[in-house]
């Protein structure tokens, strides 16, 4: 009893989050509503995104602009290798041994998301020896370069145009999936000693300096880590929609993964997922309200543009009245009584040794 | 020979423009450590001030149509008070917080100001004509040369001298000067938090109204995304430059213009579209190499 009241403390945080998104997600898939199953899709997408961006904002502490490009990295990779093999010919022009053979779809997912990793340990490298505001404004260069190469990449990624017919395989349960690993891996990386070590150099950089930390390679290993599930979302998107445009992967998309990891309280696991979900609910009832709703009889409809304006200015009171977002920037808490830990026990005989004259 | 001097000047007008920009966000970085998203949204919307408020495809010409001393000093005052009311509203509240506050509090003002312009102006790009004739290329020693390049120059220069005039001899700038090196210490002495920053803002509102009129100049169209080109790449100017330097500002902004214009010039037919990659490449490189950017600033170092 002891033994599984303290394993189930070590994972309670991921434990319960998991719990609460699998019973929501069991509740909309027995309404069998098919609209709400796509709504509750593109959020569970979204949160993917929203943890990956906390992975390396959360515990670095330091603000990145660029993780879109990560994302869109994720999304036309696994193009390239899941289109079928007519249509590649018919779009692209990819080298042949992508072009000649269609790959199946988890290795490509994971494929992706490697590249998505590996290119943010290219960038990376240069970025994270900068100080915090610097790092966050180059990595907003990083996000400016990828948008306009890919943009510009015709052969591979049809430019400025929307890429079709990428086979949809995505619902609810494939991305609920990919949520639960996002805050498992997440969280296991918090607890480790890399993240504690990072964590630490985000509370007090000289500090941390001081007893041997290696903050820049502490950081990289947080982007790389973090881009990771960037490109899993991108992934995720893509085969979710069925097409991909760069132009969907900019300044917009890059504002609303933040806004969410902000509301929600960037310095907790738990604030990332609350702060996903509470936006993705928002966005969902302005959006109601943009097509036009009848409550209680009155027609009420908003301008377009709402949406956008809504959470921008729902981001701009929690900035003001509550920086640390809605969680404060802790984690579930546990509720339970913890029987004494062996290291507690040692702890106290300690000091009641040292009282001792 | 002619041709040489064409690429010098247009490298020298973009630069202008950047550096421009570069030291609108550095006035606001140096006293309150605030790197400014919406500072390319101030340009945008004193574009936008030209124009009827109507969501129809073409544009009808409100103020622009007036005679120019009246059209001049409006889109002034109306990029002043923008700024001024912004960080009345939006960045005294959060002053005191984390400079990743600060900066995430901005890129939601920038959000906000531009849908808030989609939902009045409409989306859709607009074309306004306004001083259309400033394009007309001007021949100076068989260099053909547009109007609208000398002004750009022209008018950065003049706005350089004043601002380096303005920060050197008036008590205000003193005191600005001194907020930027220590701001607590400034505060100690004497110098009013409140009014500083206000007056950077301003100015700042001045740059970027300058600007607003160079670029709808140039580009004879208004989009709500006008300014963010402008201003992504004035932030690079800014870590390049080394952030919290004016100096370092206004040339990271020349030096951003001139390679841009370079790898206009240099690269292949077929990858000019790329150029912007390449760019931000040179200024990752540099970064590389040079991490605390080309003009370091002691006091700019985070503290704890």
């Amino acid at each position: 009893m002891t033994q599984a009241l303290r394993l189930l403390h070590a994972v309670w945080v991921p434990f319960v989050l998991i719990a609460i998104l699998t019973g929501f997600v069991l509740v909309v898939a027995l309404t069998g509503d098919v609209i709400l199953a796509r709504t509750v899709t593109d959020g569970l997408i979204r949160m993917v995104m929203v943890v990956g961006l906390y992975i390396f904002i959360g515990n670095s502490g330091v603000l990145a602009f660029g993780h879109i490009a990560f994302t869109m990295i994720g999304a036309y990779a696994t193009a390239w290798f899941t289109l079928p093999v007519l249509k590649k010919s018919f779009q692209l022009h990819l080298p042949a041994i992508l072009a000649e053979r269609q790959y199946p779809a988890i290795p490509s997912a994971i494929a992706s998301a490697l590249l998505a990793s590996l290119v943010a340990f290219v960038v990376g490298v240069p970025i994270m020896r900068l100080g915090g505001i610097a790092a966050s404004i180059a990595t907003l260069a990083v996000l400016g370069m990828f948008y306009t190469f890919y943009q510009n990449w015709g052969a591979w990624t049809m430019g400025a145009a929307t890429l079709p017919g990428i086979p949809i395989y995505v619902d609810m349960w494939t991305a609920l999936a990919w949520v639960a690993v996002a805050i498992v891996v997440a969280f296991t990386y918090q607890q480790s000693r890399l993240g504690l070590a990072l964590r630490a150099s985000r509370e007090d950089e000289f500090a941390a300096r001081a007893v041997g930390i290696n903050i820049w390679k502490q950081r990289l290993i947080a982007f790389v880590l973090s881009a990771f599930f960037m490109g899993i979302g991108g992934v995720l998107q893509a085969h979710f929609l069925g097409s991909i445009a760069v132009k969907n992967f900019w300044l917009g998309l890059t504002f609303v993964a933040l806004a969410m990891l902000i509301v929600g309280g960037q310095r907790s696991m738990t604030g990332a997922v609350t702060g996903a979900a509470v936006i993705s609910i928002i966005v969902e009832i302005l959006r109601q309200f943009e097509v036009g709703l009848t409550i209680a009889g009155v027609h009420v409809q908003l301008p377009l543009g709402s949406q956008e304006l809504g959470i921008a200015f729902l981001m701009l009171l929690i900035l003001i009245f509550r920086p640390s977002g809605i969680t404060g920037g802790r984690e579930i808490p546990w509720p339970f009584a913890l029987p004494p830990a062996p290291l507690n026990e040692l702890a106290s005989e300690v000091r009641a040794t040292s009282t001792q004259p | 020979m002619t041709n040489l001097i064409q690429v010098a000047i247009d490298a020298l007008a973009l630069g202008s423009l950047y550096a421009l920009t570069a030291l609108g966000i550095g006035l606001i970085f140096g006293v309150m450590r605030l790197i400014n998203f919406a500072h390319g949204d101030f340009i945008m919307i004193g574009g936008y001030a030209l124009i009827v408020p109507s969501t129809a495809a073409t544009a009808t010409l409100f103020v622009g149509a007036w005679p120019v001393p009246f059209l001049v000093a409006t889109v002034f005052i109306v990029v002043i008070l923008l700024a001024l009311a912004c960080e009345r509203l939006a960045f005294r509240p959060v002053r005191s917080a984390a400079p990743s506050v600060l900066l995430i509090t901005s890129f939601a003002l920038s959000y906000f100001l531009e849908n808030a312009v989609i939902m009045i102006y409409g989306g859709r790009a607009k074309a306004v004509n306004l001083w259309q004739n400033l394009m007309d290329p001007i021949v100076i020693m068989g260099v053909r040369i547009p109007e609208l390049q000398i002004v750009t120059i022209g008018v950065t220069i003049a706005l350089l001298t004043l601002l380096v005039l303005f920060l050197r001899f008036t008590p205000i700038g003193v005191a600005m000067r001194a907020a930027s090196e220590d701001f607590r210490m400034a505060r100690l002495l004497g110098v009013r938090a409140n009014r500083v920053i206000a007056v950077a803002f301003a100015i700042s509102g001045v740059l970027a109204a300058a600007i607003s009129f160079l670029i709808v100049a140039q580009n004879g169209t208004l989009s709500f995304h006008m300014g963010s080109f402008l201003v992504l790449f004035a932030f690079v100017a800014t870590v390049v430059g080394g952030m919290g330097s004016l100096l370092g500002a206004a040339l990271g902004g020349f030096l951003v213009g001139i390679v841009s214009v370079i790898f206009q010039v240099i690269l292949p037919i077929g990858w000019r579209p790329d150029r912007d990659v390449w760019v931000y490449g040179i200024i990752l490189l540099v970064l590389l190499l040079r991490p605390t950017g080309l003009v370091k600033v002691k006091s700019i170092e985070e503290r704890a």
